[in-house]
């Protein structure tokens, strides 16, 4: 079989590789480019731990294929932080104690992100919605949501 | 908090030593060790429920090229008939192997059959396709009950019911009956006003971490294997992959991956001795990870079980005597925790008469595997719900009548140990003066209380403490580390040592690399292990005193450690400035050399938990859908070490707990066969089906630890169900007795019982 040669911008790095037709981004994120951050928990949509942004939408990364990334901007786990400057959700999500095993927080945090792209005034209820499609087992998700609004009210103050 | 802290670190909620990696993605879970030249593992399972296995032909696919080695059962010696301690259950060696590899019979759908290493997954998986096993299917049985009737298909001709006398001469699938007894329960009842008697179910359930079973084998020519996998205890899969495959302890190295999730779930072992093994046929490394549908199909669940409660009380609300009988799905293979659930079933209350009779009971389902306070939850869905109806029926508020029967220093338990300091009391009048507790329950909403508990786990631990040159400290322990661990050991060193917390840094070590551990489980790991921490530290506090003796030329017991540095115990010792950690570590090569500490101990006196839940929430009479609008969760905790993860823990028990109540379960078809091996169709709860949790942290301090810990991990799953369900029976007026309580089984309960006007 032959590969599919896909052109594309990984983290901000104009990014190439090779990929099977039918390989999954998620597995050429994790296989072909070690970037092991994205995580697997079903392979079939339902639990977000795969989550990636590609041109500002939120994508699970085991539902897309790898060729489909050609000319896109994908956005992982691995870029959300800037130089040693952890991304505000990130810090919050230490601070607050979101995390417990730490397997969902990668997926956890590029959806937040994504959220608050989109809504960066988001209600409880809209940060719950926005995040249903992340499961996390460990926590009860009640940390995890304290720290997006939380996040979202400080935006807010050093924007006004 | 206003009160006064009596500890500088402890109770205080600092960053996770791990945090920066697991909010970058850099933290490295099962699935992200490769090693190079590595093969890809992969498994063949069986498609029928029972079935002999007649024969098995792998030459089709052992010839495809990139296979590189096929193993079925025959790969795999006989074991012996022993048990062996899995987390907190117990397993049976002789049937480990059988679950890791079939033998003779396939025993669920999804066992393991056969598996092949390839150079692919593609290859691989062809390869499995070429796999030739000539079955013969046999009768099956799921249900507990009807597993346990006689005629059943026999999963083990050689099953007898253990506990029985006279033994058994027939065959049976119910492999132990155990009885636990205080008074007595019959003539107890003689004494009641009221009495209530009701039979419930639960289906299994499964522990659902988001991470996968994946490991990684690298076996030399020379008989040494390294490992690295996703694990509670990876001291537990050396020792199990050892004796499946008849290495010495000393030939293989465990690594454990982060781990992401466990719940008692990953206590066994599934992929590891089989990766091994491929890997020792290949020469090669061995990667294999599960994919989600094997995770349901092949691992854990938690039993699903049938329990009977008949529970006498007097007017006043005092409960004289219960009887309770429950039986518990093993799976396949014996060894379900009926154990843990008839002890568990009634150790809140002081009663006097208690008989609890248990049934161990296998099925042609997974082996269960342990799930937080395993076989608890499941006796008090049954326990609790009933004393909600003595509630109910006697008009006395639910906190009140557990308050008045409530179990307390010095009640003896039905399964034998006397209570010493516990915090039921203390817990009860805590929900009892809760914000949620005292608030008004909103027009249209109804409020349910359950109340749970759980022995903890002590057991084996070994730790050391190393100081650096420079005179910053790294803590060494052997637990995987699933919500937090390495905060709360820090927190302890620090405290102990008496220097900031961000100085000392804690690992996680491999087999090799630290004495033995068992597993992260039974809330053991912050009280035992933390408990090892202690004493690793007390140990090099206690040679960083000799060195400042040496320096000062003065006898030990004149030196003091305060504050993160030696200091003259008084003034008649000489007037010397105090040494710093930093200094000792400098003059340590003239002093003796390195300083370290170490600690192994079998922690005894772990502080049994209680917990009280507090839940409002409203039932759709159209479509049987229940909305929690507020949950609140109570529970003695012993000391909070670190108050953030306590808190993580009791929000996240109380979310499984709302989805074994309300959702989870598994779903079989005529054939035995799995229907729902999917997070899409096994629906675990999101984010917009829950509200905030409310915590409230009791602290009764354990006597047996020096900062008070008990386990906190296991209590939060077991009060849910019946706070549910007792909230359900409030609203609606409708008792339910089965789990789950979902959609279409309770709006078919309400319409049976108002029938619908006919011209709706
Ligand atoms: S792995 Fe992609 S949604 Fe679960
Ligand atoms: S922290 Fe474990 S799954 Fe979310």
């Amino acid at each position: 079989m032959s590969k599919t040669h896909v052109t594309t911008t990984i983290n901000g790095e104009p990014t190439e590789y090779l990929c099977e037709a039918s390989q999954s981004m998620l597995d050429v994120l994790r296989d072909e480019l070690d970037l092991t951050g994205t995580k697997e928990g079903c392979g079939s949509g339902d639990c977000g731990a795969c989550s990636i942004i590609v041109d500002d939408r939120l994508v699970c990364a085991c539902l897309m294929l790898g060729a489909e990334a050609e000319g896109r901007r994908v956005l992982t786990i691995e870029g959300m932080s800037h130089g040693d400057k952890l991304h505000p959700l990130q810090q919050k999500f230490i601070e607050m104690a979101a995390l417990q095993c730490g397997v969902c927080t990668p997926g956890m945090l590029i959806a937040a992100k994504a959220l608050l792209d989109r809504n960066p005034n988001p209600s409880e209820t809209e940060v719950r919605f926005g995040l249903a499609g992340n499961l996390c087992r460990c926590t009860g998700y009640d940390k995890i949501v304290r720290a997006v609004l939380d996040v979202a009210a400080e935006q807010r103050e050093t924007t006004r | 908090m206003s009160e006064q802290r009596r500890y500088k670190w402890v109770g205080t909620r600092q960053n996770r030593p791990d945090g920066a990696d697991k909010v970058t993605g850099r933290a490295r879970f099962g699935a992200d060790f490769n090693l190079p030249g590595e093969l890809v593992g992969k498994v063949l399972r069986s498609p029928h429920a029972h079935a002999v296995i007649k024969s098995i032909d792998v030459s089709k696919a052992a010839a495809l090229p990139g296979v590189k080695a096929v193993v079925t059962g025959a790969d795999f010696p006989e074991q012996p008939d022993q048990l062996l301690p899995a987390g907190e259950m117990q397993v049976n060696l002789r049937d480990v192997t059988r679950n890791v590899m079939a033998k003779e019979k396939a025993l669920y759908e999804g066992h393991a059959i056969a598996a092949v290493a390839a150079t692919t997954a593609a290859v691989a998986q062809e390869a499995l396709s070429l796999i030739k096993v000539d079955y013969e299917v046999l009768p099956h049985v799921i249900d507990v009950q009807e597993a346990m009737k006689d005629g059943a298909p026999i999963l083990h001709p050689h099953m007898r019911t253990d506990g029985v006398k006279p033994a058994p001469e027939k065959a049976s699938n119910i492999a132990k009956r155990l009885e636990f007894n205080k008074g007595d329960a019959a003539a107890g009842f003689g004494k009641a006003d009221i009495v209530i008697e009701r039979e419930f179910t639960t289906q299994p359930v499964h522990q659902g971490y988001i991470e996968p079973h994946a490991a990684l084998a690298s076996a030399a020519e020379d008989g040494q294997v390294q490992l690295w996998t996703t694990t509670q205890g990876h001291f537990q899969v050396r020792g199990f992959c050892c004796r499946l495959l008849n290495l010495e302890t000393s030939q293989l190295r465990v690594t454990p991956s982060e781990i992401g999730g466990g719940f008692g779930g990953k206590t066994v072992v599934y992929l590891e001795p089989v990766a091994i093994r491929l890997s020792q046929k290949a020469g090669k490394p061995v990667k294999m990870v599960m994919s989600r549908e094997e995770v349901f199909r092949a691992s854990g669940p938690t039993s699903g079980g049938w329990v009977k409660v008949k529970m006498g009380a007097k007017k006043d609300g005092t409960i004289v005597a219960a009887d309770i009988t429950v039986a518990l799905q093993a799976g396949a293979f014996a060894g379900s925790p009926v154990g843990p659930s008839c002890m568990c079933s009634m150790a809140c209350y002081d009663v006097e008469n208690i008989h609890v009779v248990g049934y161990d009971v296998v099925s042609n389902r997974p082996k269960v595997a342990a799930y937080r306070a395993p076989g608890a939850p499941i006796s008090a869905w049954a326990v609790e719900s009933v004393v909600d109806m003595v509630a109910q029926e006697l008009n006395i508020d639910p906190i009140d009548l557990r308050l008045k029967n409530a179990a307390k220093q010095g009640t003896k338990t039905h399964y034998g140990p006397t209570f010493g300091v516990i915090g039921m009391v203390e817990t009860l009048e805590a929900a009892k003066a809760s914000p949620h507790y005292k608030s008004k329950v909103k027009p249209g909403y109804a409020r349910g209380v359950a109340a749970g508990f759980w022995f903890n786990v002590g057991a084996d631990s070994s730790a050391a403490a190393h100081v650096g040159e420079d005179g910053s400290v790294t803590i060494i322990s052997g637990n995987p580390d699933i919500g937090g661990s390495r905060a709360s050991l820090a927190l302890m060193a620090a405290e102990e040592l008496g220097i900031d917390y961000k100085k000392v840094r804690p690992i996680v070590a491999d087999t090799a690399s630290i004495g033995f551990n068992f597993v992260t489980g039974g809330s053991r790991v912050t009280f035992a292990t933390g408990l090892a921490v202690v004493n690793a530290t007390r140990d090099m506090i206690g040679q960083l005193k000799q060195r400042a003796a040496k320096l000062w030329e003065v006898d030990v017991d004149a030196v003091v450690w305060e504050d993160g540095e030696a200091r003259p115990s008084s003034t008649n010792v000489g007037k010397f400035e105090p040494l710093s950690l930093a200094k000792l570590a400098a003059s340590a090569s003239r002093t003796g050399g390195p300083i370290n500490g170490h600690a192994q101990l079998n922690a005894q006196g772990a502080g049994p938990g209680f917990g009280v839940h507090i839940v409002d929430l409203k039932v759709d009479p159209d479509t049987g859908i229940c909305t929690i609008d507020r949950y609140t969760a109570v529970q003695d905790v012993g000391t909070a070490i670190h108050p953030s993860y306590v808190e993580g823990q009791l929000q996240g028990g109380a979310a499984q707990g709302i989805g074994w109540a309300l959702n989870e379960e598994y779903i079989y078809d005529a054939k035995g066969r799995l229907l729902n091996p999917g997070f899409l169709d096994y629906r675990m709860p999101v984010a917009s089906d829950l509200p905030m949790i409310e915590t409230v942290l009791v602290e009764v301090p354990n006597p047996a630890h020096p900062y008070g810990v008990r386990g906190v991990g296991e209590v939060p799953i077991i009060p849910p169900m019946a706070a549910i369900g007792s909230a359900i029976a409030r609203a609606t007026g409708v008792r339910m007795v089965d789990l789950p309580i979902s959609p279409p089984r309770l709006s078919a309960a309400l319409d049976a019982a108002t029938p619908r006007m006919a011209a709706e």
